[in-house]
């Protein structure tokens, strides 16, 4: 019994070094670089509580950084909890702000909002995360697909990857006539449910599924979480998945170059190109509520516009109840709109405002009471 | 001579008297000894003591019970609005799909599937290793071997089971790739082999079944040795006077007497393996279409598709279709403990 006994000890030194490591390789929150922001009033609740979309999380904890640098005292505890349940809670008064991959439905949840805040709520998109077609193509670099080609591989009409459509859109390369693994997203996810809007959206209707948090293509091997699927993909010659633009860099992926909407020039995936994108948006809310008309990004025709990217918002309240926690999330949103903050976001993956569609932003949060 | 030993060894003879002498000798040494002598001496305090730890005990044994069947009403107060409101036949769809509430469309027949064959495929390969690794430390390796031997064993079922799953999906699975594809081209034939629905042969239920079986290693070797360690001494001593080998001793003793203790440590283990969820969910890649009823297929099991929906868990109709999920794998945890127990004569000793 003593040894089994120390026998589990040992083991569980072992296993938690090994845990240990595997954080350490993680990136960690609010690396070097994070310097004080200017233009933000600091004050109010010195703790606000928020939930929701794990996929701005890294975003969230180099804007809480920021912003413990910023007002001295201050700070937020951020949950990554999925989107659902930030605006369940949100709603139920749990929070402070919600964070999710979704704005407030029409209907119910926008009803029940304005009761939450006795005000309208607003939809604020804070983050954007390009997603990346990635994949692991011996020989080939610089894949080129456009909205209708991406479509049919995800659905498995284009099921080889010297098919005509691909071929068509690669002159010159040396495609292997070897069958396309795709790699979905098993969980429910906000990447699948965006990526799966934009191949409905920019495909002309050669998609033929439903967009959901669920992958609907019909095709392929799953796999669980972002990680899961870069892994997947390194892992298996001759596959392809869509997954946040970080991990597709970090597991050494090729990223595909999109032709989009308008089409012209393949696009790369740069901070520059989807900053193009964004600039375009369409705004579908009225005055401050900037919730956005995704279509209008998804079928982006601007030259040089990346059009994949998945957008998360902040849910706020016009005007809060307590001045104390209205004073608080204006300061930390403030901060994340400041350039230290903003500055931060490409290490983590994700791609700063461009200036003008900032400004929107900064004129909607400087209004929140 | 050896006929003879054969059916003196097994276990109804002496080892059912065994035990009934035993408790027989001790009920009546304890059990009328201290409640006679607390009566007769007439103090209330020690009638206090009885009734107080009696109704501890029973108190204790009752909690089990009722949390038990708390939480089977629990699960089946939760399921039923779910199952009322489900679209498709629950025993044979093999489509789970909850995303609208309004619509549900949720079957088990493919979690049934995955569920039982990665847990039987485990069962198949860790039950005559175990075996194996048991009789070695008992009978064949020598003391100074068999102990940090044993530890180390045991050690298997210290490490945490998302260890398992990195190490299934990153190490295991590309190793495993040129067996798995030797026995999809040569034994395609049997249904069992037979492509599945993934287009790939790497983290299917045959990667999962080889880390399940690795997980469930370390459980039924230690109740297997702990059993075959008890195996009395002078069955093996009578076997051994009689000249049979060391190979036929075991045979004659020590197998039939630890019996029901190995099937019940197999069984302990499959009760694992049937609940593992996360080195599942992270080994066995999601499928798209229907399973095959092979082990190459991908898809969830009981458990790690709850897992998988677990956070997105904020509507109560597909929230309760997982729980009627969930039911059906708490019933089927049920069942392999009672067949267990049919198979092991009712003396589970694990």
């Amino acid at each position: 019994m003593r040894y089994q006994r120390r026998a589990a000890a040992v083991g569980l030194i072992a296993a938690s070094a090994l845990l240990l490591g595997a954080c350490g390789s993680d990136e960690n929150a609010g690396g070097g670089g994070v310097s004080a922001a200017p233009g933000v009033t600091c004050g109010g609740k010195p703790d606000l509580r928020s939930s929701g979309s794990s996929a701005q999380n890294n975003a969230m904890t180099r804007f809480v950084a920021t912003y413990q640098q910023t007002c001295q005292g201050q700070t937020l505890n951020y949950t990554p909890s999925g989107s659902g349940a930030g605006r369940n809670e949100f709603l139920g008064g749990q929070t402070d702000f919600a964070g999710s991959d979704s704005a407030l439905k029409d209907g119910d949840e926008t009803t029940r909002a304005e009761q939450r805040c006795a005000s309208p709520a607003w939809n604020l998109p804070l983050v954007f995360g390009p997603v990346a077609i990635a994949y692991n193509l011996p020989g080939v670099t610089d894949l080129v697909l456009d909205g209708p080609t991406a479509a049919r591989v995800f659905n498995g009409q284009v099921a080889t990857w010297n098919d005509p459509a691909i071929a068509a859109l690669n002159p010159g390369k040396q495609l292997p006539a070897a069958p396309i693994v795709v790699n979905f997203r098993s969980d429910e996810s906000g990447t699948t449910e965006n990526f799966q809007k934009y191949l409905v959206a920019a495909s002309n209707g050669a998609y033929g599924k439903e967009a959901g948090q669920t992958f609907n293509g019909g095709v392929g091997a799953g796999a669980r979480g972002s990680q899961g699927v870069a892994d997947a993909t390194r892992n298996t010659p001759n596959s392809v998945t869509y997954v946040e633009s970080s991990f597709a860099q970090r597991g050494g992926l090729g990223v595909a170059q999109i032709i989009n909407s308008g089409g012209g020039q393949p696009v790369p995936l740069t901070a520059e190109t989807v900053g193009n994108a964004i600039n375009n948006v369409q705004v579908e809310g009225e005055g401050n509520d900037l919730k956005l008309n995704l279509d209008s990004l998804y079928q982006a025709n601007a030259p040089g516009a990346y059009p994949i990217a998945l957008a998360t918002y902040e849910i706020v309240c016009s005007n809060y109840a307590d001045d104390q926690t209205a004073t608080a999330v204006r300061a930390f949103l403030q901060t994340a709109l400041s350039p230290g903050a903003q500055q931060a976001l490409p290490e983590a993956g994700y791609v700063p405002l461009p200036e003008q569609f900032k400004q929107r932003m900064t004129t909607a949060v400087n209004a929140i009471q | 001579m050896t006929e003879r030993t054969t059916e003196q060894a097994p276990p109804q003879g002496p080892r059912d008297e065994d035990p009934a002498a035993g408790s027989a000798t001790l009920d009546t040494v304890t059990d009328p000894g201290p409640a006679r002598g607390g009566r007769s001496r007439g103090s209330s305090s020690g009638g206090r003591g009885e009734r107080v730890f009696r109704g501890l005990t029973s108190g204790s044994g009752l909690l089990v019970v009722v949390a038990i069947a708390a939480i089977g009403l629990f699960l089946l107060v939760q399921a039923v609005p779910s199952l009322m409101a489900n679209n498709a036949n629950f025993f044979t769809s093999p489509l789970f799909d909850t995303r609208d509430p309004a619509n549900l469309n949720f079957g088990i027949r493919d979690l049934v599937v995955v569920t039982v064959l990665s847990s039987l495929f485990a069962l198949v390969l860790a039950m005559p290793v175990a075996l194996g690794i048991a009789l070695f430390l008992t009978h064949y390796a020598p003391r100074r071997v068999a102990r940090p031997f044993a530890y180390v064993i045991d050690l298997l079922a210290a490490v945490p089971s998302i260890i398992y799953g990195l190490w299934g999906i990153a190490v295991l699975a590309p190793a495993l790739l040129p067996v798995a594809t030797w026995l999809q081209g040569n034994l395609g034939w049997f249904f069992l082999f037979a492509p599945g629905n993934l287009p790939v042969l790497t983290g299917t239920i045959f990667t999962g079944g080889v880390v399940l079986a690795v997980m469930i290693l370390p459980i039924i070797t230690a109740v297997t040795r702990e059993v075959f360690a008890q195996t009395p001494r002078f069955h093996i001593e009578a076997a051994q006077a009689l000249g049979a080998t060391r190979w036929e001793v075991i045979r004659m003793a020590v197998l039939p007497y630890g019996r029901s203790g190995y099937i019940a440590g197999s069984m302990l283990g499959l009760g694992r393996a049937l609940g593992e969820t996360i080195a599942v969910l992270i080994v066995i890649r999601a499928a798209t279409t229907p399973s095959n009823f092979s082990l190459f297929d991908g898809g969830y099991t009981f458990a790690s598709l709850i897992a998988s929906a677990a956070s997105e868990f904020s509507q109560p109709l597909p929230t309760g279709a997982y729980i009627a999920a969930g039911l059906v794998l708490f019933v089927l945890t049920f069942v392999v403990n009672a067949i267990a127990r049919v198979i092991a004569g009712g003396k589970v000793n694990g």
